[in-house]
């Protein structure tokens, strides 16, 4: 809950609610982006954000997002934050 | 030691070691006399105790592992507050999934679950909401949980959640923050802390000038960290270099990610959907003046605790902590966990009694996680 994972933002879905969806270690998720969004939202596309709890919080390079994904994955933080991700689409149900 | 297969960067960690037992040796702190660094992160604790950290650096270094986990400062009443709106009839309960098994006086939000509230672990806000606009005919309460970090994502499903007009959508707002409580503890007399490492994603949001005051007017050091091993090293090499040098500054180990006056659009969101309270209660530190944020008036509509009438809104507070957890006393740096009496006997991470053992950010659930062989040396 208290760390950030990074992941990658793929494509705008709705730019009235500043949304996008994002690759994070191989799972999609949409993501909220209004605290890293410039004027020009389609500029965020293919960029690296730290992700948290469904929020886009800063954007950071690819060598960055692969260091802290490495030392999520060492932390057991990112298994567990893929499996809340998992756990939330099923309470959706 | 493992040391070459768990760094990726071994040379680099090596190097970071032998500066700081340098600077250390400088001081002239000892095992017997060492200097004091607190990380205030829960993250940290995690990152020090995986790697090894506390074992590896010189033994003029002491960790003291702070109050920044907020699963771990959530006090037993706010959790039975948790219980009783889940238990109301008609109520969807969200929450994050590190909040579930913290215990209560009658129950953890577990154990209701398991009597049949329904309460559902969302990843974010953003599902709860979801699930407010599904559920028109429910009451769907999130959970709100966390430092800065959190806080944004919460003041902004709540702005969107106005923006649509849901009358379903309500958070239960237990959001903290990370400068008072290290107020609180620096102007306990007993405390003897010589520097900080201060969060790395918390200091995302807020930048890194709201600690200004520890190093202005408590003469302490701070440095903003990253939470990968070499940045922690780095932190602390900077930290032992301002105590050599005699000066107290705060500053930024994690610039590629920290930006000097944190998250604008965050900062804004925060502002405009909370305000503090006068005092909010962290277990095991007590109440804590201004550490708290409520709902802000006019977002009154979407404030759990008006609308079921729970919480600071009756006034009925301080309901006393378990008999024999020692977690105030571990989170101030007084004691070790393992100088709890109940440490591994009544209190476990499969059974835990104090909230210290229930997330993997907790000092006593680190200790136990990957102290086992070391305590029994000890
Ligand atoms: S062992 Fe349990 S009761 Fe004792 S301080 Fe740690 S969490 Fe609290």
């Amino acid at each position: 809950m208290c760390l950030g994972i990074p992941g990658r933002i793929t494509a705008i879905t709705d730019p009235a609610r500043l949304m996008a969806m994002a690759e994070v270690s191989g799972v999609r998720r949409e993501v909220n982006v209004a605290c890293v969004a410039g004027n020009d939202l389609d500029a965020l596309v293919s960029q690296w954000a730290l992700i948290h709890v469904g929020f886009a919080m800063s954007l950071i390079d690819e060598d960055e997002a692969a260091k802290t994904l490495e030392a999520l994955r060492d932390l057991g933080e990112a298994q567990e934050t893929l499996e809340q991700m998992a756990l939330s689409q099923e309470a959706l149900a | 030691m493992k040391f070459a297969s768990e760094f990726r960067d071994p040379v680099a960690a090596r190097a970071l070691l032998t500066a700081i037992a340098a600077k250390v040796d400088a001081i002239g702190a000892t095992k017997a006399k060492p200097l004091h660094l607190m990380e205030i992160c829960g993250g940290h604790t995690h990152s020090i105790f995986r790697y090894g950290l506390d074992k590896l650096i010189h033994e003029g270094i002491e960790f003291i592992h702070g109050p920044g986990c907020p699963v771990c400062v959530l006090p037993m009443a706010r959790v039975d507050e948790c219980v009783e709106i889940a238990e109301r009839p008609g109520v969807i309960f969200t929450t994050f999934g590190d909040a579930m098994r913290v215990p209560g006086h009658r129950k953890s939000l577990m154990q209701a679950k398991a009597d049949g509230a329904d309460i559902r672990m969302v990843y974010s806000p953003l599902d709860a909401l979801e699930l407010a606009r599904r559920n028109p005919g429910r009451e769907v309460v999130f959970f709100g949980l966390g430092f800065e970090t959190t806080t944004p994502s919460t003041a902004l499903s709540i702005q969107q959640a106005a923006r649509e007009g849901l009358t379903n959508f309500s958070v239960f707002c237990n959001h903290i923050t990370v400068p008072e409580p290290i107020k609180a503890l620096l102007d306990d007399p007993d405390m003897v802390l010589d520097g900080f490492i201060g969060p790395g994603h918390v200091s995302m949001v807020i930048g890194v000038h709201p600690y200004d005051f520890i190093a202005r007017d408590y003469g302490k050091p701070l440095v903003v960290a990253g939470f990968e091993p070499t940045d922690l090293l780095q932190s602390v090499l900077m930290l032992v270099t301002q105590i050599a040098e005699g000066r107290a500054e705060v500053e930024n180990q994690y610039a590629r990610v920290v930006p000097e006056h944190g998250n604008p659009v965050s900062i804004a969101a925060i502002a405009d959907v909370y305000e503090r309270r006068p005092s909010f209660e962290w277990r095991g530190l007590g109440e804590i003046d201004a550490s708290g944020l409520r709902i802000r008036p006019k977002y009154q509509a979407f404030d759990a605790e008006e609308k079921f009438g729970i919480g600071y809104a009756t006034g009925r507070r301080n309901v006393p902590e378990i008999e024999g957890c020692a977690c105030g006393s571990v989170m101030m740096g007084k004691l070790k966990p393992t100088g709890c009496p109940q440490f591994g006997k009544g209190c476990t991470p499969e059974m835990p009694l104090g909230a210290l053992m229930v997330s993997s950010e907790g000092a006593c659930a680190a200790y136990w996680q990957y102290g086992g062989a070391r305590v029994a040396a000890e």
